[in-house]
Parts: C-alpha cells; sequence; structure tokens
C-alpha cells in the first residue's frame, strides 16, 4: 500500500512537470437569459481566438490558454457576481472575456475583478455609464460607448428627415443609457421625443407600453432594446395594432431572428450597430465559417477580439498574469506597430517575443480610447426585402 | 364621428388586447388554482409546463405543417393541441408518480410542496432548453387578422385603425369554451364532483369512497389540458420563447390570488382584473381626450395617471389591497 502511494504520488509529480502550464481564461457570457441566442456564437468566437493562439505554439514557453465558461445570465448581477466569483476563486482564472449585459458587467466588475485584480475585457457592455466607473485600470471593452451610438441613430433620423419620435428601451443599463444619449442627441439636433417609455424583457404582453406610445404619436418608434426580448414583443404589438409601421432600431434589435420572424412587415425600418468591415472583418468571417461557427451573429467580432487581446497583452507582459494582461492590454491594442488581422495571431506572437510592437486591429479594427473602450464604428442599415441592408457607415 | 374616433382608439389599446391576454392569464390561472384547491400547493412549475405542452404542440404542428395538413384560415396550431396535450398530462403524470406522490404519501407541509414545485420547475426549464433550444419559435399560420388596421381605416373612413388579430378572437372563443367545458365537468360528472369533494375535505371523501389517486390523476390531466391551451394560444398570439412563459409565472399567480386561490370563477376574474389594471392605469389618454374634448380643452401633455414602468406595480398593489382586505380573495377561495 505505502509503495503504491508512493508510487502514484511520484507518477503525479512527474506528469506535472511534463504538463505544460496552463492559464485559464474565463468566458462570461449570457447562456441563459434575454441574450442567450447571441451567447453562444459569442463564446465560441473567443475560444476560436484563445485556440488560435495555442495552436500556434509561438504563445509563452508552450503555456496553454483554457477558456473556462460561466453564466452571467445578462440580468442578474447576484448570480453573474457568483458566477464570477467560481471562476476566479475556484478555477483561478487570470483574466476575464465578459461579461456581456452592461448591468452584470458592472456587478462583476466591482464585485470580483476589482477585489481580486483580474482584468475584464467586455465585448460587448456598451453603457456610457461604464466610461466613468471606478476600475483600477482593470476595465476594458471592445464595443464602443452608447454615448456613441445614440449620436449616430440622432444623425440618421436626421438624414432621414426625421423630426418627432417616440422611444422605448428595456428597463435595465443598457437601454437607460442609450436612451439617456440619444434623447439628448437628437434634441440638440432639433428633434422632439413624443415619450420614452421603458418596457421589461420577457414579460407577457405589451399593450400598455404600446397604447401609451400610440397615443404619444411620432413618426417613426425608436426601439432600444434586445431582438430576443421586449423590443421584439414591442415591434410586434406596435404592428399588430396599427400603432407604428416604421422602427429605428439600436444594436440590440439586429439580429437574423427578428428578420425570419417579422420579415416583410417590417422593411424601411432602419437601424445602427457596431460593424467593422474591411480586411478584418473579411478575415474573421473566413477564419469563423471554416471552424464552424456563427460569424454574423452580434457582438462574435467583438469577443474575438476581446479574448486575443487578452492573449496578446500576456504575451508582451511574458507571462499569464492578471497584472501583465492590465498592464499591456492598451499597448497591443493600440499603434505603433504591426497591424494584426484575425487569424495572424501566431504571426503577432512571433513580432512580440523578438521583441517588436504589434497594433491589433482584429476583427474590429479595434482602438481603444479613453479609459480602454472602442472608439467605434456603426453601420447604418436598412431593412429591404425582408433582408438587411446596408446605406453607409459612421 | 370623433367620439367613434375615440372609441375606436380606446377599443384598438386598450379593450382588444387587455380582453385576450386577460383570457390567457385566465387559463393559466385557472391550471395554478386547481391544484392550490385539490393537491394543496402552489405549483411553480405551471409555466414551465406551459412551456413543455406548447413546445410538443409546436413539434406537432411542424408535422402537420410539413405534410400539408391545415385548417384553411385557421391556425395549424389548433389541431396539434390534443397532442400537446397528451404529451404534458404524460409528463405531469410520470413527475406525480415520481416526485409528488412520495411527499404525498409522507403527508408533507405544503410549504415544502412549494419548493418541490421548484425544483420541478427547473427540471422543466431545462429539459425545454435542452430540446427546442432557448430560442424563438414561430409556428402560428392561417391568416394573420381578421380586421387589418389599414383595412380598417380605408373601409371605415376614420383616422383611427383597428386590429383584431384572428388569433386574440381564438384566444377569447377557446377560452371561453374551455371554461365552460371545466365548469360542466366539475358540476355535473361523477368524477369532477367527486373532485370538489375531496378539494372541500379529503377525510370525509376519502371516507365516502373516493379514490384520492384517481382525483389526483383527472387533475394533473385536467391542468395539463388547460396549460397546454393556455400556452398554445399565448405563443400563437405573441411569440413562443421558454423564458416568457417562465415569467409569466408571476402574472398567473398574481391572478389566481385576487380571485382567490382555489376558487375557479375567481380564477377567471382575477386574471381580467390584472390584464385590464396594467393596461388601464398606465394608458396615455391624450389621442382619446383629443378626439372627446373641443380643440380648445385639448390635452397638451400625455394625460398619463402613471408611467408604464409601474404597470406591474399596479398589479401588486392591487394584489397587496385585496389580501388586506379580503384575504381570501375576490372569490372566497382559501385563505392562504
Amino acid at each position: 500500500m505505502k509503495k503504491w502511494l508512493l508510487a502514484s504520488a511520484a507518477s503525479l509529480l512527474a506528469t506535472g512537470a511534463v504538463q505544460a502550464e496552463d492559464a485559464k481564461i474565463g468566458v462570461i457570457v449570457g447562456f441563459t437569459g434575454p441574450i442567450e441566442s447571441l451567447a453562444p456564437a459569442m463564446a465560441a468566437s473567443a475560444e476560436l481566438a484563445l485556440s488560435e493562439v495555442n495552436d500556434s505554439g509561438e504563445f509563452l514557453e508552450g503555456v496553454t490558454l483554457v477558456p473556462v465558461r460561466a453564466d452571467s445570465t445578462c440580468i442578474d448581477a447576484a448570480a453573474a457576481t457568483a458566477a464570477a466569483e467560481r471562476l476566479v476563486t475556484t478555477d483561478g482564472v487570470v483574466a476575464i472575456m465578459g461579461a456581456d449585459c452592461s448591468g452584470v458587467t458592472g456587478a462583476v466588475l466591482s464585485n470580483v475583478a476589482m477585489p481580486n485584480g483580474v482584468p475584464m475585457v467586455s465585448p460587448s457592455a456598451t453603457s456610457p455609464a461604464l466610461s466613468s466607473v471606478e476600475d483600477n485600470g482593470l476595465f476594458f471593452r471592445t464595443a464602443p460607448s452608447d454615448a456613441r451610438q445614440g449620436e449616430v441613430l440622432a444623425d440618421i433620423l436626421t438624414e432621414r428627415g426625421i423630426t418627432s419620435v417616440a422611444v422605448t428601451y428595456t428597463n435595465n443599463d443598457y437601454g437607460k443609457g442609450f436612451a439617456d444619449s440619444f434623447d439628448a442627441a437628437f434634441q440638440a439636433v432639433g428633434g422632439s421625443i413624443t415619450l420614452t417609455a421603458p418596457h421589461e424583457d420577457g414579460k407577457g404582453d405589451y399593450s400598455a407600453e404600446i397604447g401609451a406610445l400610440a397615443s404619444a404619436g411620432g413618426e417613426v418608434l425608436v426601439v432600444l432594446g434586445y431582438s430576443d426580448a421586449g423590443g421584439k414583443g414591442i415591434i410586434q404589438a406596435a404592428l399588430d395594432s396599427g400603432a407604428f409601421d416604421t422602427f429605428a432600431m439600436g444594436d440590440g434589435m439586429y439580429s437574423d431572428a427578428l428578420l425570419a420572424d417579422l420579415g416583410n412587415d417590417i422593411d424601411g425600418s432602419f437601424g445602427s450597430i457596431p460593424w467593422a468591415e474591411g480586411d478584418g472583418a473579411t478575415a474573421f468571417s473566413e477564419l469563423a465559417t471554416a471552424a464552424g461557427v456563427t460569424a454574423e451573429s452580434s457582438y462574435t467580432r467583438e469577443s474575438y477580439d476581446a479574448a486575443a487581446l487578452i492573449a496578446l497583452a500576456m504575451m508582451k507582459g511574458g507571462e499569464p498574469s492578471s497584472a501583465a494582461v492590465a498592464a499591456n492590454l492598451l499597448d497591443v491594442a493600440n499603434a505603433p506597430g504591426e497591424p494584426i488581422l484575425p487569424g495572424e495571431l501566431g504571426k503577432a506572437m512571433e513580432i512580440i517575443a523578438d521583441g517588436g510592437e504589434v497594433d491589433y486591429v482584429g476583427a474590429t479594427n479595434v482602438e481603444l480610447v479613453g479609459a480602454g473602450e472602442a472608439a467605434g464604428s456603426y453601420r447604418y442599415y436598412e431593412i429591404k426585402d425582408g433582408a438587411f441592408s446596408t446605406v453607409s457607415f459612421k | 364621428m370623433d367620439l367613434l374616433n375615440a372609441l375606436v382608439a380606446l377599443a384598438n389599446f386598450v379593450l382588444i388586447p387587455a380582453l385576450a391576454y386577460g383570457s390567457q392569464l385566465a387559463l393559466g390561472a385557472l391550471g395554478v388554482t386547481l391544484i392550490y384547491a385539490i393537491l394543496r400547493f402552489s405549483n411553480f412549475a405551471h409555466g414551465d409546463t406551459m412551456a413543455i405542452g406548447t413546445m410538443v404542440t409546436i413539434f406537432v404542428t411542424w408535422g402537420l405543417q410539413a405534410l400539408g395538413i391545415g385548417l384553411g384560415p385557421l391556425p395549424t396550431a389548433l389541431l396539434a393541441i390534443p397532442f400537446g396535450i397528451l404529451g404534458a398530462a404524460a409528463l405531469l403524470l410520470l413527475t406525480d408518480r415520481m416526485v409528488y406522490r412520495f411527499y404525498r404519501a409522507q403527508k408533507a407541509k405544503p410549504v415544502i410542496l412549494v419548493i418541490v414545485s421548484m425544483g420541478v420547475m427547473f427540471v422543466y426549464n431545462g429539459i425545454t432548453r435542452f430540446i427546442i433550444g432557448p430560442d424563438d419559435q414561430s409556428f402560428a399560420d392561417g391568416e394573420r387578422f381578421l380586421i387589418s388596421a389599414r383595412d380598417f381605416k380605408a373601409w371605415s373612413g376614420l383616422d383611427e385603425g383597428l386590429a383584431l388579430k384572428s388569433t386574440q378572437a381564438i384566444t377569447v372563443v377557446v377560452a371561453v369554451l374551455v371554461v365552460a367545458l371545466l365548469f360542466w365537468f366539475l358540476n355535473h360528472t361523477r368524477t369532477g364532483k367527486s373532485m370538489r369533494a375531496y378539494s372541500d375535505n379529503e377525510e370525509l371523501a376519502l371516507l365516502s369512497g373516493i379514490n384520492p389517486e384517481t382525483v389526483v390523476r383527472v387533475t394533473w390531466v385536467i391542468v395539463a389540458a388547460l396549460a397546454v391551451v393556455a400556452g398554445t394560444l399565448y405563443g400563437l398570439d405573441k411569440s413562443y420563447k421558454p423564458f416568457t412563459y417562465f415569467q409569466l409565472l408571476l402574472p398567473i399567480f398574481a391572478s389566481a390570488i385576487v380571485g382567490g386561490i382555489g376558487s375557479p370563477v375567481g380564477a377567471i376574474a382575477g386574471g381580467f382584473v390584472i390584464a385590464f389594471s396594467e393596461v388601464l392605469f398606465t394608458y396615455a389618454w391624450k389621442k382619446v381626450l383629443g378626439y372627446l374634448l373641443p380643440a380648445s380643452l385639448a390635452p397638451d401633455g400625455l394625460v398619463q395617471l402613471m408611467g408604464t414602468d409601474y404597470k406591474f406595480a399596479v398589479s401588486f398593489v392591487i394584489l397587496i389591497i385585496v389580501l388586506l382586505f379580503r384575504p381570501t380573495g375576490l372569490f372566497r377561495g382559501k385563505s392562504i
């Protein structure tokens, strides 16, 4: 027995020595909840970047990046905090790709990331409030703040000659922040807002909201919600009752499911979504399609970029640690340096290993400004014949 | 003319939607209330029973659609409802056999059964997501509108449109039929009477030779039928998404409690009270008053009693008032 114990202990030690070191990266997105249909593609995109880094064989002396998934639920701050706590304390992740929705992201940041010194890179939290939140230099996002998107949407409406709108937003940090920035921007260019009414997600019935919005009137209804949840319910109810025919939509409303369900009924509606065009976006689509990941879903590009940035920052810092990520992330994301597209992570590793500089461009033309958030470019789309068609980029 | 416009606007945005939503809530609340009356616990798994039953209905609907079998202008899902009911009934009976019967034999306290039903709720929740996924599913077909807003405007020459979706009409008609059938069953059949006897006094019912297991089984089957009908009508009228069904639990329980939990009439009344209060108290009267009042008096503001954010608060305030002044609910259900 004693011999056997000794033997197994020895073999354990041996395998420990032979096995490469693992660095765990938390992937925390809302696998359940209002954006549960977007989450799988987001997580898969982030993991795509990590496996690309691993496969390149250039990463930090054979350290392997291991993604660990957790559910942010998108709306339940307590559940998200518990999930992130588990990631940090039990799984020992060194950095977090996530969280997704703005409310839970703020909660995870202040309750888990800051006390433990773990950096977070959110691919999709767009609330303006997160720009000024206290973060000890640990919070980054590859999605732009909605303060910017509010201006873009107001611009689009002005371009179309629309001067009076009713607004409905999803009642959370994202929706409220977006609605506030849109209201301010639209009124600044002389537009009038007849009513700004929040709606709750996942509720059974939106007759009350539509009744009030229809009574207030307006040329179009601005919907700043989620396509999976209340936003779609609102549009459906507005169409059914004939309250509004045309909708101006925020980024959360962009989804193929919306078109499949409503189709030609919303022809002529339009909206904005953070979007990247150019080589990076194309490279990402090819990469994702080859790996069987839905590239065209929302925030897949940002998720890939978030995970890639974490890996590059570790490489730059020379160790797979939280401190290395926090200290070097801005450095690898911005100029100067060799531009890096999706699929070129191996090349980037080599450049860094040789002491060179990289400027990660990624799938979304990453340029982190301010406290570490994406500057953002937006696609202005219109729905024609039941499909999204691009009008311009802003 | 203005008076007509005002009436049409009110009907379009308040009366019709609230009537349809109220019917859906009433059917849901009937299921909850029956379980409470006969099995003596609040079944938190009811929303997810609706989701699972509707899921079966959807699969059968898709199958029928693929085979080209339909009902013409009516949604095919109506044909598939019996299959959904069979599926849900089988599941509920299995759950009862495996879970609830154990606690019944132990004479567990209602509060324990409530927690048990929560566990069942999470399991159902998971099963639905495993099989059909978390996404929205559409399975409605047939004519979408009986009257569409645009056609109505052209026909009547009024400024306001009136929309009546076929699903809204079907919802109300089916709800009336189902409720009538249920009441006939409870009041005029032997099994229905034994269920009421069991609900009134368990010991006395046992002494008079009623088999409790039969009563329980029949109850589950009826509950399955109510849940699937409610779930399918709701899915046809709005959309099918498992998460929404889970969330429906709250207004359904509010309806059952306002009406008096354990009382079938109360469940129906409660459903309509909740649905109408959500819409009426938060409606912006600007448009309606604009038609009714002379131009000089027409309001500039929205004339909204409170913002739509408060619509849930309204139903809960009603709930609290009812519980304070009439703890047994509007129709004297069992006091909790």
